[in-house]
C-alpha cells in the first residue's frame, strides 16, 4: 500500500499550474539549512494532501536535496555513504558519461548549478502569475530572517501558450507517455503497458525484481523518497525553424520533418498511426495516442525513423528489461515563447524538467548514455537523440524512406544543456527527521 | 612505445569511425584495457578494437562444481534452441565458455564478443542471463554474491572485477556489426533468389 501521505506530492500528482520557480539553495551551517527546512516543511504537501485539495489549492511546493546539501543539513557520515555512488558523485562529475560535453559542460551552465555549494531546490508551481508573485515574497521574507541560507539561483517557469495543451517551446504536445505505478488506482492509456511497480520510482517499495536491498539507511530517511535528476534545457527556436526551412521546401514538408524527428506530429499524434497527413483528434485522444508499437507496427522506421526522439526515450517493444528503464517526467517550460514569425531574439527559453527514478544509474544514465547520445544506437553509426542529444554538427539523421533513405548530415544542435543536478527528493516523514536533526 | 602505440591506436580509431573492413587490423592495448580512461557508468569503458568490443570473465570454479558449471552449456543451448533470438539484445557475435586448470583449481572463462561496449547493456544481460535460468552458472564462481538474485548492483560488481582486458585484438572484417554481417548474407541470398527467378 503507497503511503500517499508521506510521498510528496510532484512524485505522483501533476499540479493543475501554469507557472512556478526554481530556487536553488546553499546552507550555511547544518542549524541554518534545518532552521529554514523547518520553516518550509509544513507547506510541502504529500500526494494525499494535494489531490485532496486541488480545485482550491494556487500552490504546490516541494523541496529536494543534493548529496551535499545532506551534509550541509546534518546528515551523518554512515547514512551519507548509504547513499549510491552516482547520486553522491552528482551530475557535474558524470558528465562526460551522460554527454555533457562541449557546449552543454559543467563548465558553461548558469545559476551555479555545478557549484558543491548547490544544497536544494524548492520547488514552486503555481496556478497564477499572481500567485507565484505572492509565494516568492512569502519566502523572501522568511529567507530574510532565516540567516545563512543563500539563493544561488532561481529559475520562473511559464507554460507557453496555447495553455489548452502542454507543449514545448518547438511546438511539440508534452506528457503523452507517462508510466503508471501500480497502486495509484491510474489505469494506463492503452498501448503504455501494466502499470509499474511502485519502488521502480519510489524507495522502500518492491520493484520489477522484487523486494529492493541496499536503500539509503535510515530507513526514515530513505522510505517515500525518490531521487531526482534535473536538466535544464535551453531550446533554440530559430535555429531549429532555420532547419525545417532549409531542409524541406513546403509548410507542410516541414511539418513532417518536425515530425520525424519527434516521432509524433507536434500536435502528438504519433507517426506509426498517422504516418502520411497529422491527425488532431487521435493526438488527444488518450485511448488511441499511446496504441502502437515499433516491432510489429514499424520495423524499419518507415514512420518513426530508428533514431527519432520517442523511439529512443521509450523504445517499447524494441528494448530488453523496458520496465527498469522508465521514468517519471515533471517540470515545465520556460522563458518566453517565441512567435511564429519572429526571428531568433537572442532570449533564453526551454524546459526544465526532472528525471524521477529510483536508481540513476539504472534509469536516467542508461537513458541519457545509451539511449539518447550512443551514436551506434539501433546499428545507427552515427546518431544521437536529434532533439536532446548532444550535438555538434558531425552527427546525422537517417529518415527510411522508398525507395531510398533520406540522411541529413551535420545536424545542429537543437538544445544546449544549461545545467543540471542530482537530488533526493525526501518522504514528508524523512523531511521531518531531518529538520529535527540536533535538536 | 607508448606514444607509438598511441599514434596506431589513434589511426586504428579513425579506422574504426570510417567503419573500414576492408584492411585487416590488429590493435595492441595497454595493460589497463584502455588507451584513456573514459569512465562509464560502471566504470571504465575498454575500447572497440578491429574485433569490436567484448569481455573475458575468468573466475575460480568451486571445488566439485564442474560438472554443473558444464550442465549449463546445455541449458544455454536449450534456451537458444526454444528462443533463438533470447540474447538478440546483447549485440553478440560469439559467446565461448571454457573451463581449465591451473595448479590444481579449475578456472571458468567466459568470453564475448560483442558490438556495444561492456558498461552499455550491462543490466540487460544479467536480466536475460537471470531470465533464461543460465546465470546460477555464475553460483559455482567463488566469490560471487550470494544475494546475486535481489542484488543485480553485486553482480555487475562480480562482473566488473573478473573481467580481464585483451592486449591484442586483431579483426579480419574489422569493425563491422552482427547487424552488418547479417544485412549482407541477406542480401546475397536476395540477389541469388532473384538470379534464380529469372532462369
Amino acid at each position: 500500500m503507497l503511503e500517499f501521505d508521506d510521498i510528496q506530492h510532484m512524485l505522483l500528482t501533476r499540479a493543475p499550474a501554469i507557472t512556478g520557480r526554481y530556487e536553488f539553495l546553499s546552507f550555511g551551517t547544518p542549524a541554518q539549512g534545518r532552521a529554514w527546512l523547518r520553516r518550509v516543511l509544513p507547506i510541502v504537501q504529500s500526494a494525499a494532501a494535494a489531490t485532496a485539495s486541488v480545485d482550491s489549492e494556487k500552490r504546490w511546493v516541494s523541496v529536494a536535496f543534493t548529496w551535499n546539501g545532506l551534509r550541509a543539513v546534518g546528515v551523518d557520515e554512515g547514512s551519507l555513504a548509504s547513499f549510491p555512488a552516482e547520486f553522491r558523485e552528482g551530475m557535474v562529475a558524470r558528465a562526460r558519461m551522460l554527454g555533457d560535453t562541449g557546449a552543454n559542460h559543467p563548465d558553461n551552465w548558469v545559476g551555479g548549478l555545478a557549484s558543491p555549494d548547490l544544497h536544494a531546490i524548492a520547488i514552486l508551481f503555481a496556478r497564477s502569475e499572481e500567485e507565484r508573485g505572492r509565494c516568492v515574497k512569502e519566502h523572501d521574507a522568511f529567507l530574510a530572517e532565516t540567516h545563512g541560507v543563500k539563493v544561488l539561483s532561481s529559475l520562473d517557469l511559464e507554460a507557453t501558450p496555447p495553455f489548452d495543451h502542454a507543449h514545448d517551446h518547438f511546438g511539440y504536445r508534452d506528457r503523452l507517455t507517462q508510466p503508471e505505478i501500480e497502486g495509484t488506482g491510474v489505469e494506463p492509456s492503452p498501448g503504455s503497458g501494466a502499470p509499474l511497480k511502485a519502488g521502480e520510482f519510489i524507495l522502500g517499495y518492491d520493484d520489477e525484481l522484487g523486494p529492493v536491498h541496499g536503500l539509503p539507511k535510515p530507513d526514515v530517511l530513505s522510505r517515500n523518497g525518490s531521487f531526482m535528476a534535473y536538466r535544464r534545457l535551453q531550446e533554440h527556436v530559430g535555429a531549429f525553424r532555420d532547419f525545417l526551412r532549409q531542409n524541406a521546401a513546403t509548410p507542410d514538408e516541414q511539418e513532417l520533418l518536425a515530425a520525424k524527428l519527434m516521432g509524433r506530429w507536434r500536435s502528438g499524434a504519433p507517426l506509426v498511426l498517422a504516418p502520411d497527413r497529422d491527425d488532431p483528434a487521435l493526438a488527444a485522444d488518450r485511448q488511441r495516442n499511446n496504441n502502437f508499437d515499433y516491432g510489429k507496427m514499424d520495423p524499419l522506421g518507415y514512420a518513426i525513423p530508428l533514431g527519432a526522439h520517442i523511439r529512443r526515450m521509450n523504445p517499447r517493444d524494441t528494448a530488453a528489461n523496458i520496465n527498469r528503464r522508465r521514468m517519471l517526467r515533471r517540470g515545465a517550460t520556460y522563458g518566453p515563447p517565441l512567435a511564429d514569425a519572429s526571428p531568433e531574439d537572442g532570449r533564453e527559453r526551454g524546459v526544465a524538467a526532472f528525471v524521477l527514478c529510483a536508481s540513476l544509474i539504472r534509469q536516467f544514465e542508461f537513458a541519457q548514455n545509451v539511449w539518447i547520445n550512443d551514436k551506434d544506437f539501433h546499428e545507427l553509426g552515427n546518431e544521437r537523440d536529434p532533439i536532446i542529444g548532444t550535438q555538434d554538427g558531425t552527427f546525422e539523421f537517417k529518415i527510411p524512406k522508398r525507395p531510398i533513405r533520406r540522411k541529413i548530415t551535420g545536424l545542429p544542435a537543437f538544445t544546449t544543456v544549461r545545467g543540471g543536478a542530482y537530488f533526493f527528493l525526501p518522504g514528508l516523514r524523512a523531511l521531518r527527521w531531518i529538520s529535527e536533526l540536533g535538536l | 612505445m607508448a606514444d607509438r602505440q598511441n599514434d596506431a591506436a589513434a589511426r586504428i580509431k579513425a579506422a574504426a569511425k570510417e567503419g573500414d573492413w576492408t584492411q585487416p587490423r590488429a590493435m595492441a592495448i595497454p595493460k589497463e584495457g584502455y588507451f584513456e580512461l573514459e569512465k562509464g557508468r560502471y566504470g571504465p569503458i575498454f575500447p572497440k578494437t578491429p574485433a569490436n568490443y567484448g569481455f573475458t570473465i575468468i573466475a575460480k570454479i568451486k571445488p566439485g562444481r564442474e560438472e554443473a558449471v558444464r550442465a549449463h552449456g546445455m541449458t544455454l543451448q536449450t534456451a537458444v534452441d526454444g528462443k533463438p533470438d533470447c540474447l538478440e539484445t546483447l549485440k553478440l557475435h560469439y559467446l565461448r565458455w571454457q573451463v581449465f586448470p591451473i595448479e590444481g583449481a579449475l578456472y571458468f572463462m567466459y568470453q564475448g564478443i560483442i558490438d556495444t561496449d561492456f558498461d552499455k547493456y550491462t543490466e540487460d544481460a544479467v536480466m536475460i542471463f537471470t531470465s533464461l535460468g543460465v546465470d546460477t552458472v555464475f553460483t559455482n564462481l567463488e566469490g560471487f554474491p550470494e544475494d546475486w538474485k535481489t542484488n543485480p548492483e553485486a553482480f555487475i560488481k562480480f562482473v566488473r572485477e573478473h573481467h580481464h582486458p585483451s592486449f591484442v585484438e586483431y579483426g579480419e572484417y574489422p569493425f563491422v556489426s552482427a547487424v552488418e554481417i547479417k544485412k549482407a548474407l541477406r542480401i546475397k541470398q536476395s540477389l541469388s533468389e532473384m538470379l534464380d527467378s529469372m532462369q
